[in-house]
């Protein structure tokens, strides 16, 4: 195993140290796992709370910041975080207007962020939760997990924040929330594993000429293997996936998505690609994001989101933001 | 079975985690990702701490089942920590105050145990999930009691279903959990929390023949 590690029980720590050092606008509780806004909580605005395993970065922590995220908490690497984190986090981030859960669509994550919103109800926090699942590559709900959040989780988070920067109320902020994953979908792409720092090893071999199709974003395999082949074939294997279960008409917001590994120079091809294929079936790239955003570690390949706009949501989207890992309009 | 004997199997549990950490975390990084030895055994460290620091040493099983559950929820994170903490939690309230445990009450608590894992994670047996070892474990213990077993006997049946169950896993495909994302591919491996279910009440058996 090559990292840049001093020790793999360190890693999420030793990160979270470098985050609050890089990043004054943060205050990150480096033992609880919490990051939130140095301003602490605003009076009267909604607070978003999300959270996950470590490894994606800058997914959520890097989300932090005006126009999106109140309070992220990391757990340890692809393992989702505990029910004190969650409750910490909502705590603090409460203005009075109550908090939105942005939960990714895994068992543990529900799970440990069901509890956390009993505990937080319990002393009297009013929770509203978003449970995102956007993954066109689980096939199957009835006899799955149900479908995997996972770019989508950007575009809620993005979308919701602006919202409530606005002042909107509780429920109207976790409606837009599910209408953005509602209107959102996305299939990914892996050409290499990664390897989990702990664990030391990669989490699954895949040969020189081999992809891993329909895969989520913990190193897992995907739903099948594959032959390599070029980046128009690829792009248009995810987008025929997306686009069996969405129509991907008109204008649409798209993420081309790094999974930790991959150069931007394969991501903006990979995205003239995507570009092409949706002017193709009628659809216009009105709003677009190319880059690291949620992330597998140091795993090779991709992902493609695709969310169908209305002009409130593009307007949520135009509104600023100031957070590490995306900031405009401000 | 006194406190002494619940305390014990703690500790059992937490040294045969960490033995078949890297096993464990190799069956989950097969059909899921590769954490689940990891996260047990930082877990049950955590518990041992916890018991340490508590006035457990004094108090009653269904306290040490508690504290476990609690520590449980509150270290590992994942699906495991709920799961598995709810499981001892359970387990510890259907003890009660009970100083003593006798097999009628260990296998009232195993079921309970059981009844809140489905509870929480939905689980029905052949999914393919700890409940394809808890479920026949906990059915062998009380047909073994209803037919008047010995201690060792009844505990005998309850780690061997556990692990006859956990085997069984291998063919099935899964249908709750990360692993359901692989589909047909979580067919032909064994299912990561069915055989930490397995080993946690192994150790119980090998625990408690000791220790009476």
């Amino acid at each position: 195993m090559k990292k840049l590690i001093n020790a793999p029980d360190d890693v999420v720590t030793e990160a979270l140290e470098g985050v609050a050092a890089a990043h004054p606008s943060l205050s990150v509780d480096v033992e609880n796992k919490v990051i939130t806004r140095a301003g602490g909580p605003t009076a009267g605005k909604v607070g978003l709370v999300s959270g996950g395993g470590s490894g994606h970065e800058p997914l959520h922590g890097g989300f932090v910041g005006y126009g999106m995220l109140d309070a992220a908490c990391p757990g340890e690497v692809f393992t989702s975080p505990v029910p004190d984190q969650m409750l910490l986090a909502t705590k603090a981030v409460n203005g009075g207007a109550g908090v939105l859960h942005v939960v990714k669509n895994y068992t543990g994550d529900v799970l440990n962020f069901q509890m956390a919103a009993e505990l937080a109800e319990d002393e009297g926090i009013e929770v509203a939760s978003v449970v995102t699942n956007d993954d066109v590559a689980v096939l199957d709900s009835l006899y799955t997990a149900g479908r995997r959040g996972v770019g989508a989780t950007v575009f809620v988070e993005k979308i919701a924040g602006a919202l409530a920067e606005e002042g909107a109320d509780l429920s109207a902020v976790a409606a837009v929330a599910r209408e953005v994953n509602e209107r959102s979908r996305s299939f990914g792409v892996a050409l290499s594993s990664c390897i989990v720092p702990a664990a030391g090893k990669p989490t699954f071999e895949l040969g020189d000429s081999e992809v891993e199709l329909g895969i989520g974003i913990h190193g897992e395999p995907g739903r099948t293997r594959a032959a390599l082949s070029s980046a128009h074939e690829l792009a248009a294997v995810a987008l025929d996936a997306i686009s069996a279960d969405m129509p991907v008409s008109g204008d649409l917001l798209v993420m081309v998505n790094g999974m930790g590994g991959t150069p931007l120079i394969e991501l903006y091809l990979m995205f003239n690609e995507v570009r092409r294929y949706l002017e193709g079936h009628g659809g216009r790239v009105a709003r677009n994001l190319v880059g690291n955003y949620i992330t597998s570690l140091e795993m090779q390949g991709f992902s493609v989101t695709v969310c169908q706009l209305t002009d409130g949501l593009t307007r949520l989207w135009d509104a600023p933001v100031d957070t590490p890992a995306l900031r405009w309009g401000r | 079975m006194d406190a002494e004997v619940f305390r014990a199997w703690i500790v059992s549990v937490t040294e045969v985690i960490e033995a078949n950490r890297d096993h464990l975390t190799q069956l989950d990084a097969a059909i899921g990702d590769a954490d689940h030895g990891i996260n047990l055994a930082r877990g049950f460290t955590a518990v041992l701490g916890a018991l340490d620091a508590a006035p457990a040493k004094s108090g009653t099983p269904g306290a040490i089942l508690t504290l476990t559950g609690n520590t449980l929820i509150s270290k590992v994170g994942g699906a495991s920590g709920p799961l598995y903490g709810t499981a001892f939690r359970r387990a510890g309230k259907s003890l009660g105050d009970a100083a003593d445990v006798d097999l009628p009450a260990l296998s009232a608590a195993l079921d309970a145990a059981l009844a809140g894992v489905q509870q929480l994670g939905a689980a029905r047996e052949g999914d393919k999930t700890m409940v394809d070892a808890l479920a026949p474990a906990t059915r062998a213990f009380s047909e073994a009691i209803a037919e008047g077993a010995s201690a060792d006997d009844a505990l005998e049946s309850l780690a061997e279903a556990a692990e006859a169950g956990a085997v069984a896993t291998i063919p099935l495909q899964a249908l709750k959990g990360r692993a359901s994302y692989l589909g047909p591919r979580s067919v032909g491996h064994e299912d990561p929390g069915a055989v930490s279910t397995a080993l946690i009440l192994g150790a119980l058996r090998d625990v408690a023949r000791v220790r009476r």
